[in-house]
């Protein structure tokens, strides 16, 4: 179990890293971040890490890969992602359906 | 520049409060998220007051929560960060911020005071400063508050699963990732990204099938499209 110490470290780094990053798009010359390189493999970054993210968080535990009821719930956010439902219908009826399979 | 009409001010008053509500209520979600991957309250709302950028804070508690190493969820975080920067790059020569308006405003420099900010492009500077403080400063109180009700709601349920919880957190990651898939490039990225994470997850430590996304993003961004 990791300690409430490191937590605050995480807490803390990960803050001034991504306050950093703010600032530092504020401040350096227009061209620096211009490059079409760059520009590509930022707005592909969220893309990667998000759906890496979705993996990790809907079918593994700490002791490697499953499939239970988050995966169920991660299908029904699937569906109201098609039908266009805003983002609170969407979390929620992914939790209460996940929450009906885990008590049934 | 002409001054704005004081309904064009209403209008974006309105735009950007409203957004700002909207995405702020989604903090309800992160803090009871952030609580059931074992945050404290103070931790789960340092997050949201120092952070302030909800993909990197959802990565955050996500990879602690996976029971990845704090340096894991360290770079997931900072990663997801760097969009920002560019954002910033985009809003600096329009709002012209200097000194400690500077230090201040770059902590708003989010999604939603972006996308609220150069939807006023026509109205000049005067315009997309207002989206963009308007929009910013009001995600920020109404996310902050959010994130404690969400924390203090989920400290009283106990167990993540008895809410589906555990199943809220990657349904938000995928809320988060829908808007972005447009194009055949960013769904070879998904595609690429599930095959690595699911042959790491067995085999590599906790929080590096995440990180290890990045190298998705760099291979398929290094060449451009080819038309």
């Amino acid at each position: 179990m990791i300690t409430s110490s490191s937590i605050w470290i995480a807490v803390i780094v990960s803050s001034v890293g991504v306050y950093a990053l703010k600032l530092a798009g504020m401040s350096v010359p227009q061209s620096w971040l211009a490059a079409p390189r760059i520009q590509r493999i930022a707005g592909l970054l969220p893309i990667a890490l998000l759906t890496a993210l979705v993996v990790v968080q809907a079918f593994t535990t700490q002791h490697g890969l499953i499939l239970d009821a988050r995966a169920i719930g991660l299908a029904v956010a699937v569906a109201l992602l098609l039908a266009r439902a805003p983002f609170p219908a969407v979390v929620i009826s992914a939790a209460l359906v996940s929450a009906a399979i885990h008590h049934m | 520049m002409t001054r704005l009409q004081d309904a064009e001010h209403k209008r974006i008053r309105r735009d950007g409060l409203g957004l700002a509500l909207t995405v702020g209520s989604y903090g309800t979600a992160f803090g009871a998220a952030s609580i059931a991957s074992g945050l404290n309250l103070w931790q789960t709302s340092a997050l949201s007051l120092l952070t302030f950028s909800g993909a990197s804070q959802f990565a955050l508690v996500g990879v602690l929560a996976s029971g990845g190493a704090p340096i894991s969820a360290i770079a997931s975080s900072v990663l997801l960060g760097s969009r920002n920067a560019f954002y910033g790059l985009r809003l600096a020569p329009s709002l012209k911020l200097r000194g400690i308006k500077k230090y201040l405003g770059a902590q708003l420099v989010i999604d939603e005071s972006t996308a609220v900010s150069t939807a006023q492009e026509q109205h000049g500077d005067e315009g997309m400063q207002q989206g963009f403080w308007i929009t910013g400063l009001g995600v920020y109180v109404f996310w902050n508050l959010f994130t404690l009700l969400g924390a203090v709601g989920a400290r009283a349920i106990g167990d993540p699963a008895t809410l589906g919880l555990d199943a809220a957190v990657p349904a938000a990651f995928l809320a988060l990732l829908w808007p972005r898939l447009i194009g055949l490039r960013s769904w070879g990225v998904v595609i690429a990204t599930i095959a690595l994470v699911l042959i790491l997850v067995p085999i590599a430590p906790a929080g590096v099938p995440v990180i290890s996304a990045a190298l998705v993003a760099l291979a398929f961004g290094w060449k451009p499209a080819r038309a």
